[in-house]
């Protein structure tokens, strides 16, 4: 019986072209999915591409509204994407952005009465240390007792998660609104005017301080990774321990470093949240902004290059900015979502056409290896 | 003395154990056979939508529509899992990427909110639920009572489920072979199992426990349905079954322990006393941690049982 067999084999040299155009054709087969899915329910597939299109890009102040929803997804993007550059599998952003947030808020509360700058300068200082200090957590137990950081930097989102409610919901904390109002409805407390980061102005666009600080620290990655002797070591370490070892690296503190990298580069973000957006800790809004897990989905689709990385922030941004704008009875809801999970799909099944070559095997055997039989 | 805090407690922490019980059974399957799935809570999700929807729109008496929604809930969730079985077996892609983005596609804000948007699913509690049975007449028993023989249908075959799994994967020739796909996929092609049947099987029987876990919330525990009904509950079983050394019996007492950690600070404030609930609700979370260190030390490592390609996807031709 002969049986027409997929053979799937490992490219020897990869084609440029495949590079960009696997992408573009992934986009592509995602989008058709999701056109059929929203016909089959009954909603036109036209229409409501142009419309999220509309909200996304083009509409009044839209831009807007998608770089505040880009900011945070570049600094989780940014924080996924150095760490699983050395294949350290930090999914704990969430909750390091969490931290990043109440330690950035706790200054910000702090230094009330000091000048903008100072209080800039502290903001970030400050959401970096905390969101550092959380992510080395996970790194230190995976460098000194080999504990599979996947699992525990998730378990710590959770865990920042309930410390963020403890503060907004079950306790008087110094973050919390104490108010007559603010024990009746808890919520953050205010923080001084001198903490919102400064707005510039790009033609008529109104771009907040923290997208050109994830621009920056995207430069920082890349030179790191691209120029300097740690990002080296760094890499080498993820792709083959032993050699790293062998090489005579010091694995043990470089696992803890680039932990400390991410989270703090998460904490920013927590930061750049109450700088430029929310202006109080919003234990609620930042738990259901889901940024860090969406981070892990931004730095994937980027492939792990930080400039990528604000590029996919930006395109996923205008893609949530637009279902946010959009809600309404008559649009779906939960379509963000659905679009998104379909493209990283797509995606991720693109990638084995990157690195290998697929061709149909004639004439083999059932059972018989079909590689020897092409030789 | 059925009325005592001791006795409410547990019998709302086997209650609330049930969903996680599910889920973590099927995350066990798929993990020991190699797999680890992190859409979980997508598949939950996606289970408790679909068997909602089943509930509300399928004509007949309560004990046929139930039963229907839990296939229909099982049937969800399998084909959720297809996906990232596709995604992670056959075109080898990234287990925790893929899985995330599977949490993501189905969850609160993904296709499980979609369906029970465009079917209006939001405004009406279910049509049917499953409540307490009173199993054999001994629900007035002291304290057994409640706690074992007052529950719904969905608990007593739970149980029948933990026996199932723990015989078959500890006592049988295939649930043999599934740890020794997971364990060393290499070294079970050589022995001619198929480790891609078995890889796909395993990631599709868990992701159906995960859609009936979801059908617990909304078919029983609380009879209705809103966005991100779950409300985590998948990330819970996936730190469960770590808890649980990958054992079927342990994920039936590490289920009941987290439900009884997630039922305590509503019982306790229902009486009148005010704890701090996030200082519960963190355990089970801390104490994965801990078993996780446990398990990654040396000693751990042999006795415990974390199957040893784990997150590792199979190419014949590169081991």
């Amino acid at each position: 019986m002969t049986v027409p067999r997929l053979r799937i084999e490992k490219r020897l040299r990869q084609r440029r072209w495949l590079m960009v155009g696997v992408p573009l054709g992934s986009l592509v087969v995602a989008h058709i999915a999701i056109a059929i899915l929203l016909a089959a329910t009954g909603h036109p597939p036209l229409t409501t591409f142009r419309r999220l299109f509309d909200a996304a890009y083009l509409a009044d102040g839209a831009l807007a509204s998608t770089l505040i929803a880009a900011t945070p997804l570049a600094f989780t993007g940014l924080a996924a994407a150095v760490a699983f550059r050395m294949r350290l599998f930090n999914i704990g952003a969430e909750g390091q952005l969490y931290f990043g947030a109440i330690g950035a808020a706790g200054v910000a509360l702090l230094l009330a009465g000091r000048s903008t700058p100072v209080i800039i300068v502290a903001m970030v200082a400050a959401g970096a240390a905390l969101g550092a200090a959380w992510g080395a957590i996970p790194g230190l137990l995976r460098a000194f007792l080999r504990t599979n950081e996947i699992i525990t930097s998730l378990m710590l989102n959770y865990v920042a998660a309930l410390v963020l409610n403890y503060l907004i919901f079950d306790s008087l904390s110094y973050w919390r609104d104490t108010s007559a109002t603010g024990q009746v409805f808890p919520q953050g407390k205010m923080l001084p005017d001198a903490a919102s980061w400064p707005v510039s102005t790009i033609g008529s666009v109104a771009v907040p301080f923290g997208f050109p600080l994830a621009i920056a620290a995207a430069v920082v990655i890349w030179v790191l990774y691209a120029r300097t002797r740690f990002g080296f070591e760094a890499q080498v370490i993820g792709d083959s321990p032993r050699a790293a070892r062998y090489a005579g690296m010091r694995t043990r503190r470089k696992i803890v470093a680039i932990m400390c990298l991410s989270g703090g580069i998460a904490g920013i973000g927590g930061a750049s949240q109450m700088g430029d957006f929310r202006h109080l800790l919003d234990a609620r809004g930042l738990q259901q902004a889901n940024y860090g897990y969406t981070g892990i989905v931004v730095a994937a689709l980027a492939r792990y290059n930080p400039f990528a990385v604000v590029l996919v922030a930006f395109l996923l941004g205008g893609l949530q900015n637009a279902g946010f704008t959009l809600q309404s009875a008559e649009f779906p809801s939960g379509l963000v979502g659905v679009m998104q999970g379909m493209i990283l799909f797509a995606m991720l099944g693109g990638e084995l056409l990157v690195h290998y070559r697929i061709s149909v095997a004639r004439g083999g055997r059932r059972g018989q290896p079909a590689a020897e039989v092409a030789g | 003395m059925n009325n005592s805090i001791v006795v409410v407690v547990l019998a709302s922490a086997v209650a609330y154990g049930t969903p996680l019980l599910y889920a973590a059974l099927g995350e066990l399957l798929a993990e020991r056979s190699g797999v680890l799935n992190l859409g979980v809570e997508g598949m939950m999700l996606v289970g408790a939508v679909m068997g909602f929807l089943a509930v509300q729109r399928v004509g007949g008496p309560a004990g046929l529509v139930l039963p229907v929604a839990i296939g229909v809930a099982a049937l969800a969730g399998a084909a959720a899992a297809l996906i990232l079985a596709f995604l992670v077996i056959t075109l080898r892609a990234n287990q925790i990427v893929s899985g995330l983005a599977l949490t993501i596609f189905a969850g609160a804000a993904g296709l499980s909110s979609y369906i029970g948007n465009d079917f209006n699913l939001a405004d009406n509690p279910a049509r049917y639920s499953f409540g307490p049975v009173n199993l054999f007449g001994l629900q007035d028993l002291p304290v057994l009572g409640p706690v074992v023989f007052g529950q719904s249908w969905l608990v007593y075959a739970s149980w029948l489920c933990v026996v199932a799994v723990g015989f078959y994967l500890a006592r049988t020739r295939p649930g043999l072979n599934v740890r020794a796909v997971g364990e060393s996929p290499a070294a079970a092609d050589a022995m001619g199992i198929a480790v891609t049947k078995y890889r796909y099987l395993h990631t599709l029987a868990g992701g159906a426990f995960a859609g009936v876990g979801g059908a617990c919330f909304s078919l029983a525990l609380t009879p209705q349905w809103v966005d991100g009904l779950t409300a985590g509950a998948g990330w819970i079983a996936i730190a469960l079954v770590i808890f649980a050394f990958w054992r079927a019996d342990l994920c039936l007492v590490g289920a009941y322990v987290f439900g009884a950690f997630s039922a305590l600070p509503f019982t306790l404030q229902a009486r009148g006393v005010t704890i701090t609930p996030q200082l519960f609700q963190a355990l089970p979370y801390v104490m994965t941690i801990v078993v996780l260190v446990l398990v990654s030390s040396g000693i751990g490592k042999r006795r415990l049982g974390a199957p040893g390609s784990l997150g590792i996807p199979y190419v014949r031709e590169e081991r």
